[in-house]
């Protein structure tokens, strides 16, 4: 393959992904770096002035900022959790000898196709509303109170939403991985008498390693900039209540035009981001080999 | 015409030679084998010659021109690879037809060869399946069909029929040995296997870590062995390789013997052992012959009648004018 | 045998698995079914049948001008893979046909843009695109969904390409094909599915994108993902129609999203369960 003529071709075709993905990168982020240092507020631009670490130091000691590392720390761990655990069950059962079974897989990762607005307006209005939703009707049914989701439990009602929403791509990528599992090697355990449960813990876990893996870092990098769903459902309130880092930075941009601390906070969510990233790259640069 | 020079042909990957500086002379319709250890280089020197890879230094001439930078295009060479490498999406007939699309030739013309190409080759049934739908002799049948359809200055074979079974081996090899007859073009093959290099070459080229350890007819290579490396690589099995006590009686560093040339008795001899394994094939036996003192296990053929078993204490007699004595470079000692 | 499944245990499992299947997909379900409900029907309480009124889908359109973002929608969606496909099918052909020692941290590279969370730059985008006049325009967006999913495009068009034997392509120069012969006769056709199912992932991502859709839009330019969050605003408790218009905006992809079940494992997981 590797002749000159091919390489310095190759080198041509490379050429225009590497420099507008480059540029993606440096030029935003540097521009990011620079404002967060900088006193700038969109409202009153006459009066920009350097600020050394000011909006970092704002940041931190904001309570909202706190508040909001939180909310985006549960948000992320329960959707994992309900994903990680539903995925896992909903896989093992499409695998097993069911009728239908390319039906029932369609039906269950449909979620997964339905924009964030939309899935959070349609648990917003059809399922949780303390009127009109599904849920209200189910309580009124049984005779007790409707619940207001959003007022009192207002991160938990946006987990329920998001979990939804991920749920099917754990469930494929952990089916995928499951349809993959040696059969002889299962029959062979069978056959040594191992039970179900056993097989499971033994067998089935050990090779669904990988996979529970991956998508435990692919969704954390998507759940970590959860927004339309926030904005669609609770805007972030009551209070600070469902407001996670996304949130709270788009505030900080859209509506209170603090160029400065956004983008500070910025800066605090590439770091936060790329933490995960690290251990993604890991376990994806592993397979190029 | 189908005559190529390598002049000091040389290959790096990086800061690794794999190919040091390399001289070889092939003459037109010679049929050439590479043979040698995995590793060696030999894919690596037809890659060279076909112009899949750029030669670090050195020149590559076909039929007298320089063609070291020319493209694999432009040699006129055909190539055959141990995958096929069948165009998936094409059926037989265009797979077979690409070669002569590409060279622009016309629609009758092209018919006409594809024609004779499928006749030689038992494929007319199958002009119009693809590729997935043959197995595994029917693909490297077309994949020879896609090349001699050109009718190229030279053949190259990389390992062409290591991903068949044994008993297809057989049959393709002697197809091509059949193809070569009738078509008397330069054939450049390599290969693992020692049967296929000695029943199919007119030269064995052995190469050992990118050098040439010996170039010459399989006879040559098997009765006359330049070195050590390739007296214990060319024979099936190995030849007998000793050193110390025994080989210094020869005033030899090491000396060689092929199994058929040491004689086997219980009465008496020159070594004294017991038989290990025996194999009896039928027409040959082979024992591997223990505690004879010469450190390994001696290899013995032997006629297919004789009656030894396991522990059977026999004598060993090395037939003089049969042995190989090589120096302390490893080299023949005339 | 404990292999021989019993029709009894088959249809258990099977009911257990329509009932989960049916509980997920029931919001979905309850959305299209209201969606041909009168705005009476659709407050009246829990039920399933509707009376099959087109009426909510006219409103949708006359009141709102449905058209004009499911057009933005189509434009963004088509232009922005379009366009990344352009960008990425040499890149990918280099790197999985001509790699050299740095391909695999340049992929690495890429993989790590697409990890940048978009808040973070919100900053920066927001002013340039208010500074070049880029505001709820569609080419400002084409090209930054484009670069949001170029990685991803590229990987994906990359671990396709790998999957082509190099030898293939060797046969080809071998018998005597130019470089453009090579990519025209022998590359292109083995890649079609693989380009195919990339072309369909990209699409399914950047018509749901709804971060930068919603910051960088207000009308003109504003794709279904932009116009349905509108519907957040307290105008009214229109549930039917809210419903007409969220069916609209999934249904294309919804069916999309079904062809592409197995193109979705490989492409969001860059490859790494395939
Ligand atoms: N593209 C490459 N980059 C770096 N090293 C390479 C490359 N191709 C081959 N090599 C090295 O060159 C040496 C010779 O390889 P080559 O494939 O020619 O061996 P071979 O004799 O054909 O072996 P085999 O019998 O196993 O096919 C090997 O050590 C191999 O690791
Ligand atoms: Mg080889």
């Amino acid at each position: 393959m590797a002749t000159r003529q091919t390489a310095s071709l190759a080198r041509l075709m490379r050429a225009p992904a590497i420099i507008l993905l480059l540029i993606w990168m440096v030029v935003p982020l540097g521009m990011t770096l620079y404002y967060s240092f900088l006193n700038y507020n969109l409202l009153n631009p006459a009066v920009t002035s350097w600020a050394g670490w000011f909006n970092y130091q704002y940041f931190y000691t904001d309570p909202a900022f706190l508040d909001s590392l939180w909310n985006t720390l549960v948000l992320v761990v329960g959707v994992l959790l309900i994903t990680v655990c539903g995925g896992i069950a909903i896989a093992i059962l499409i695998d097993k000898p069911i009728f239908g079974q390319g039906l029932v897989r369609i039906l269950v990762i449909s979620p997964f196709f339905v924009m964030p607005p939309v899935a959070a307006l349609i648990w917003k209005n059809m399922i949780m509303h303390p009127s009109y939703g599904v849920f209200a009707d189910i309580a009124k049914f049984f005779g007790t109170s409707p619940v207001d989701w959003f007022a009192q439990y207002p991160l938990f009602s946006i987990i329920i939403i998001v979990a939804w929403q991920w749920l099917p791509f754990a469930t494929l990528i952990l089916l995928t991985s499951l349809q993959s599992l040696d059969g002889e090697q299962m029959e062979a355990a069978e056959m040594d008498g191992a039970p179900a449960y056993s097989r499971f813990i033994h067998l089935v876990l050990p090779h669904m390693a990988r996979a529970i893996t991956v998508v435990i870092l692919i969704q954390t990098i998507f759940l970590l900039s959860i927004y339309a769903e926030i904005l669609v459902t609770t805007n972030g309130g009551p209070g600070t209540a469902s407001t996670n880092l996304t949130y709270l930075i788009y505030r900080a941009a859209r509506l209170n035009f603090d160029i400065g601390g956004a983008a500070a906070g910025g800066v605090i969510a590439v770091v936060l981001a790329n933490i995960v990233a690290i251990f993604l790259m890991r376990a994806v640069g592993k397979n190029l080999d | 015409m189908g005559r190529i020079t390598l002049e000091g042909v040389t290959k790096r990957f990086g800061d690794v030679e794999v190919i040091p500086p390399l001289n070889l002379d092939i003459e037109d319709g010679e049929f050439v084998v590479f043979v040698g250890p995995s590793g060696c280089g030999k894919s690596t020197l037809l890659r060279l010659i076909a112009g899949l890879e750029d030669v670090s230094a050195g020149r590559i001439l076909i039929d007298g021109t320089d063609a070291t930078e020319a493209s694999p295009a432009k040699r006129g060479l055909a190539m055959v690879f141990q995958s096929y490498a069948l165009y998936p999406h094409m059926s037989v007939r265009k797979n077979i037809a690409f070669p002569l699309k590409m060279a622009g030739m016309d629609k009758a013309e092209q018919d006409r060869r594809i024609a004779a190409a499928a006749n030689a080759l038992n494929l007319t049934d199958y002009l119009d399946r693809r590729p997935g739908q043959l197995s595994g002799g029917q693909r490297q049948r077309v994949a020879i069909g896609r090349a001699i359809v050109r009718e190229p200055s030279a053949f190259l074979f990389d390992e062409p029929l290591s991903n068949l079974d044994a008993a297809l081996r057989v049959g393709m090899r002697l197809e091509i040995s059949e193809l070569h007859t009738r078509l008397r073009t330069t054939m450049i093959y390599v290969t693992h296997d020692q049967v296929e290099a000695m029943t199919l070459a007119d030269k064995i080229v052995v190469l050992h870590a990118g050098r040439i350890e010996q170039v010459g007819s399989p006879l040559d290579l098997y009765m006359r062995p330049r070195n050590v490396f390739v007296a214990g690589f060319i024979g099936s099995p190995k030849m007998n390789l000793f050193t110390g006590e025994a080989a210094a009686e020869y005033g030899a560093r090491t000396i060689g013997v092929r199994p058929e040339h040491i004689a086997i008795s219980t009465e008496g001899g020159t070594w004294k052992g017991r038989v290990g394994v025996s194999e009896h094939l039928g027409s040959d036996s082979f024992f591997y012959v223990e505690d004879t003192g010469l450190a390994e296990t001696v290899t013995v053929r032997a006629d297919g009648e004789i009656g030894l078993h396991h522990g059977d204490e026999v004598w060993l007699t090395p037939s003089e004018d049969k042995v190989h004595k090589f120096d302390d470079g490893g080299d023949l000692i005339e | 045998m404990a292999r021989a499944v019993t029709r009894n245990t088959r249809i258990g499992w099977t009911i257990v698995a329509w009932a989960v299947a049916l509980v997920i997909f029931f919001p979905i379900l309850y959305t299209i079914i209201t969606s041909f409900k009168s705005e009476q029907e659709a407050i009246a309480g829990f039920d399933l049948i509707p009376s099959l009124t087109l009426e909510s889908y006219q409103t949708v359109q006359t009141q709102n001008n449905y058209f004009r973002p499911f057009m933005n929608s189509v434009i963004l969606a088509v232009g922005s893979t379009l366009l990344a496909l352009i960008v990425a099918i040499p890149a990918a052909w280099a790197m999985a046909f001509s790699p050299t020692r740095h391909t695999k941290n340049i992929l690495m590279w890429m993989l790590s843009t697409k990890m940048m969370p978009a808040v973070a730059v919100l900053v920066p985008i927001y002013l340039i695109f208010l500074r070049f006049g880029l505001m709820d325009t569609r080419i400002g967006l084409t090209v930054l969904l484009m670069l949001i999913n170029l990685p991803i495009v590229v990987w994906m068009l990359y671990t396709y390409f790998r999957e082509i034997p190099g030898e293939i392509l060797e046969a080809a120069r071998m018998d005597g094909a130019s470089l453009r012969d090579e990519i025209l006769y022998i590359l292109t056709p083995m890649a079609v599915p693989g380009i195919a199912s990339t072309m369909l992932l990209n699409v399914i991502l950047a018509w749901n994108e709804a971060f930068w859709t919603i910051q960088l839009t207000t009308t003109s330019a504003a794709p279904l993902s932009a116009f349905i969050a509108s519907f957040s605003s307290p105008q009214g408790l229109f549930w039917a129609k809210l419903s007409a218009a969220s069916t609209m905006a999934i249904a294309p992809i919804l069916i999309l999203g079904w062809f592409s079940q197995k193109q979705l494992v490989r492409g969001l997981t860059f490859g790494a369960v395939k």
